[in-house]
């Protein structure tokens, strides 16, 4: 995967990971992909809801040792 | 303008007392469709906040001037940002203080009535999840009954009430809810009651419950009389308090009846859930007031908040105790069965100490509504 930013809201709570994602997006063209790592559980199912309601497409996620990982292609 | 901080307890009490409330929910609309402040007086709207980062102009215009808003999250972040955000554009809000989490956790007292000589009984309402717990009190002893995981509010309330725990009971092994039971037993010193045929190859000790034995309370003797009912668990036990009162477990609720499967045993229970609800319970005194381990809707809710009725009143109003075919009863209630609870097996395992989980990982399993009943 060709990622062209990776975004830390790692320690990061609510609104913080989404506020960060949508700021890091903005910067980024149409097709990019922006890899996120965050520790905050709600973090993962907003992430989700967000990369849908603005048509971005959540490429892939995982968790390693606690750490959320997510990969979001800009629409 | 202002942005004030609300706690659980005050929203707890403005929703008992049916005072008009306006909830701006900011979870993703997941969340919220799965489980939500309610309330007779509450209205609500779901916007989630990552649609209000570039401003709020929108929501402006659907909030109302004649009831409190209070904007809500999962845990607080997020609506503190909104409610700063709606206070520039020149509103006057509050925000739940701890969020949904704190919703969930919050437990009321509220005073059920009195036993004969001189004592008392509390249900302890658990608004955000739909759980009630009981303690009985007398003469300087108290017993509880299926008691969530916030310990501490039991205990307290205990020793502000100069009340000793002497035992602490479940009506059956839970798998919706953690039960604090066997924390607080330990703390306090009091003996942990549990069906035996719920609680199979337990690592912990327990006193036996079972029919026929008889618990008292304070030295003027408040009998708690095991009766076993299976249907929601196999070992599942009802208790009268006093003669006056039936605490009916997740057995019986007021608009609704327990759920046979989850212990993925629909089709091996439902015939217990008949004989009890059907045989046993019709052959208890109608005068019982009922006293679940659950309710499901706000409508259940008397009120001064507490959930109880007269055995007599559900023997004719309640829909699951008026299906007169076996046949059609057991469809019913095994071909009609909601979504289970979240994470209910683990809650199980746990319940039964085969699992240990931290804090912050119980929370997370007890996360949405309970989902016992059918309705």
């Amino acid at each position: 995967m060709n990622v062209s930013k990776v975004l830390d809201a790692k320690g990061l709570a609510c609104p913080m990971p989404i506020v960060k994602t949508k700021k890091a997006m903005a910067d980024l063209q149409s097709g990019d992909i922006l890899e996120i790592h965050a520790t905050d559980k709600g973090a993962k199912s907003d992430l989700v809801a967000w990369s849908a309601s603005g048509g971005h497409e959540l490429v892939d996620s995982a968790e390693d040792n606690d750490v959320f990982k997510f990969w979001i292609k800009k629409a | 303008m202002t942005v004030t901080p609300m706690m659980a307890k005050q929203l707890a009490q403005k929703v008992i007392r049916k005072e008009p409330i306006f909830v701006l929910d900011v979870r993703n609309h997941d969340s919220f469709s799965d489980w939500k402040i309610e309330g007779e007086n509450v209205q609500s709207i779901n916007i989630p906040y990552f649609d209000l980062l570039d401003g709020v102009e929108e929501v402006m215009k659907e909030l109302p001037d004649d009831r409190e808003i209070v904007v809500v999250c999962a845990k607080e972040g997020s609506s503190i940002m909104v409610a700063d955000m709606l206070a520039e554009e020149g509103k006057d809000v509050f925000y739940l203080q701890g969020g949904m989490k704190a919703w969930s956790e919050h437990l009321e007292p509220v005073k059920v009535g009195d036993t004969t000589q001189g004592g008392e009984i509390y249900q302890f309402v658990r608004l955000g999840k739909g759980c009630l717990s009981y303690m009985v009190l007398s003469n300087g002893e108290a017993s509880l009954i299926d008691a969530t995981r916030m310990t501490d509010v039991y205990i307290e309330f205990a020793q502000s009430k100069g009340v000793k725990i002497q035992h602490v009971l479940d009506t059956h092994l839970h798998a919706d809810h953690i039960s604090g039971g066997r924390k607080i037993a330990q703390q306090t010193g009091a003996s942990y009651w549990l069906p035996p045929k719920d609680a199979v190859d337990v690592p912990y000790s327990y006193e036996a419950l079972e029919e026929g034995k008889v618990i008292t309370v304070g030295s003027t003797t408040i009998h708690i009389q095991p009766i076993y009912s299976p249907g929601h668990t196999i070992g599942s036990t009802s208790f009268i308090v006093d003669d006056a009162y039936l605490l009916s477990g997740d057995i019986l609720f007021i608009d609704s009846i327990g759920r046979p499967d989850l212990a993925g045993l629909a089709e091996d229970w439902v015939g217990d859930l008949r004989e009890t609800l059907y045989s046993r319970y019709k052959n208890l005194s109608e005068e019982l007031m009922v006293l679940p381990a659950h309710f499901m809707i706000m409508e259940e809710l008397n009120d001064n908040g507490s959930v109880g009725k007269k055995l007599g009143h559900l023997l004719s109003e309640n829909h699951g105790l008026n299906i007169e075919s076996e046949e059609e009863f057991r469809q019913k209630v095994t071909g009609n069965l909601p979504p289970q609870p979240n994470a209910y097996q683990e809650i199980r395992e746990l319940n039964l100490g085969k699992i240990t989980k931290n804090e912050e990982e119980q929370r997370e399993m007890e996360i949405g509504p309970n989902r016992c009943a059918i309705r």
